[in-house]
């Protein structure tokens, strides 16, 4: 089991005052709120700086946590020294809401069993029949979306035991992606969530979708972009190339008098559904290098004929 | 502990065409409906048709709804801070979307 400091993660010093922790607890938060950050690792952060304010908010337990002493370093493996906890009382007083869910081994291991014995923890049940619906975030690849796929996904799922605990289990599902899915949509998947009390049905399991950087598309809505390099003269003369698409290769004509940046919509050929998306291909005019004697003459050939200055309208000579 | 699930179960796909009717939305973010009303009043939620039973959510309303009990029970935050929260998060995503369109279009210049 590794030490956790808690004083790190808060970002204040083991003396702060009690207010000085609530302070940093609520800017950390706010940081970290999965719903509000683009941290990749938000989630995570959230649940370490809710299980330290949980243990540093209380006096009862931030005394009995210092006492294990300042010598420890974070991710050390730790032991709590027997009766460790022993002429400390602990009145309970459950979870932050925010933290609501699996603390860490080392928080369980420390203060779980006077939790559960003073009866905090575990969420407000609904008394609804039905299973409660869950939801979670997935990432999937554009071409899952492109052509349809079905991907096997694991899942982490709250849930409260019998006794009142709540762990987490992994859960290992087939999913099927619909053709066309869109960032940002959702997949529903009936009767997937929480196992209804006493018989009755299932809830259900909402997956919203993102999508994964890919290496050549950029997806906005329905639209995919593709960025395209191109030599100066297919762009000034025109010329016919091959550009990738998601679906395979197609034949693209330049138009002649191309620039940098200019783009070319290839209809119904974005994402696929009713209405499919278009395909933008964004021309991008890649200069040659000037790396050989050759080279250099026929840029010193355009210099001397072409009388090209980029800069005429910006008021320099 | 791990479950492993060999079958595919079916799927069904919740796009912009999608809605919600008041039942469904309260079931599926488990609230009340009075909750619900609220955010209505709030113009965080902007259903179709008539009050109660005839309202017609958009496909959209489930995240907000998501979004803004997160907000309340995580962070403190009333309803209006919460629309207001879910308008400025909203407008980041449009503004990322289109500065990852503007990096694209520059990143390969030599």
């Amino acid at each position: 089991m590794e030490y956790k400091d808690y004083y790190e993660i808060m970002g204040v010093k083991r003396d702060a005052t009690q207010d000085e922790i609530k302070r940093s607890y609520r800017k950390l938060a706010r940081k970290y709120h999965p719903d509000v950050s683009k941290h990749s690792d938000a989630e995570e952060r959230f649940k370490a700086v809710g299980e330290a304010y949980e243990v540093l908010k209380d006096p009862e337990k931030r005394a009995a946590y210092d006492q294990l002493g300042a010598n420890w370093q974070a991710g050390q493996d730790f032991k709590p020294p027997p009766d460790w906890d022993a002429g400390f009382e602990f009145s309970g007083g459950g979870y932050t809401a925010g933290g609501a869910g699996a603390h860490s081994d080392f928080f369980d291991q420390l203060f779980g069993q006077q939790f559960r014995q003073a009866g905090g923890g575990g969420r407000r049940r609904t008394f609804h029949m039905r299973g409660e619906d869950h939801h979670a975030k997935v990432l999937i690849d554009l071409e899952d979306s492109f052509a349809g796929a079905t991907r096997s996904m694991s899942l982490h799922v709250p849930e409260l035991t019998e006794d009142g605990h709540v762990v987490t289990r992994e859960r290992t599902l087939n999913v099927r992606i619909p053709k066309g899915i869109r960032p940002g949509q959702q997949i529903r998947l009936a009767g997937q969530g929480a196992p209804g009390m006493g018989g009755a049905e299932s809830g259900d399991l909402y997956l919203e979708v993102a999508f994964r950087e890919h290496p050549l598309y950029r997806v906005n809505g329905a639209d995919i972009y593709l960025d395209l390099p191109v030599a100066p003269w297919e762009a000034a003369l025109g010329a016919g190339i091959k550009a990738p698409t998601p679906s395979g290769g197609v034949d693209l004509k330049i138009p002649a008098g191309s620039n940098q940046g200019r783009k070319l919509r290839l209809k119904g050929r974005g994402m696929p559904g009713k209405t499919p998306g278009d395909l933008y291909v964004v021309l991008q005019v890649t200069l040659p290098p000037a790396d050989s004697e050759e080279a250099k003459h026929l840029y010193e050939q355009m210099q001397d004929k072409l009388g090209f200055n980029p800069r005429a309208t910006m008021g320099v000579a | 502990m791990n479950e492993k699930d060999t079958s595919t179960p079916a799927v069904e796909l919740i796009d912009e065409q999608t809605t919600f009717t008041l039942v469904e939305l309260c079931r599926s973010c488990a609230v009340e409906a009075e909750l619900i009303e609220a955010l209505v009043e709030q113009g965080i939620l902007e259903p179709m048709g008539r009050r109660g039973s005839h309202w017609c959510f958009p496909a959209s309303s489930l995240r907000r709804t998501r979004i803004t009990l997160h907000l309340q029970r995580d962070l403190g935050v009333n309803l209006a801070g919460a629309a207001l929260a879910l308008e400025l998060l909203e407008r980041i995503d449009a503004l990322d979307a289109r500065l990852r369109m503007k990096i694209g279009i520059h990143q390969d210049i030599p």
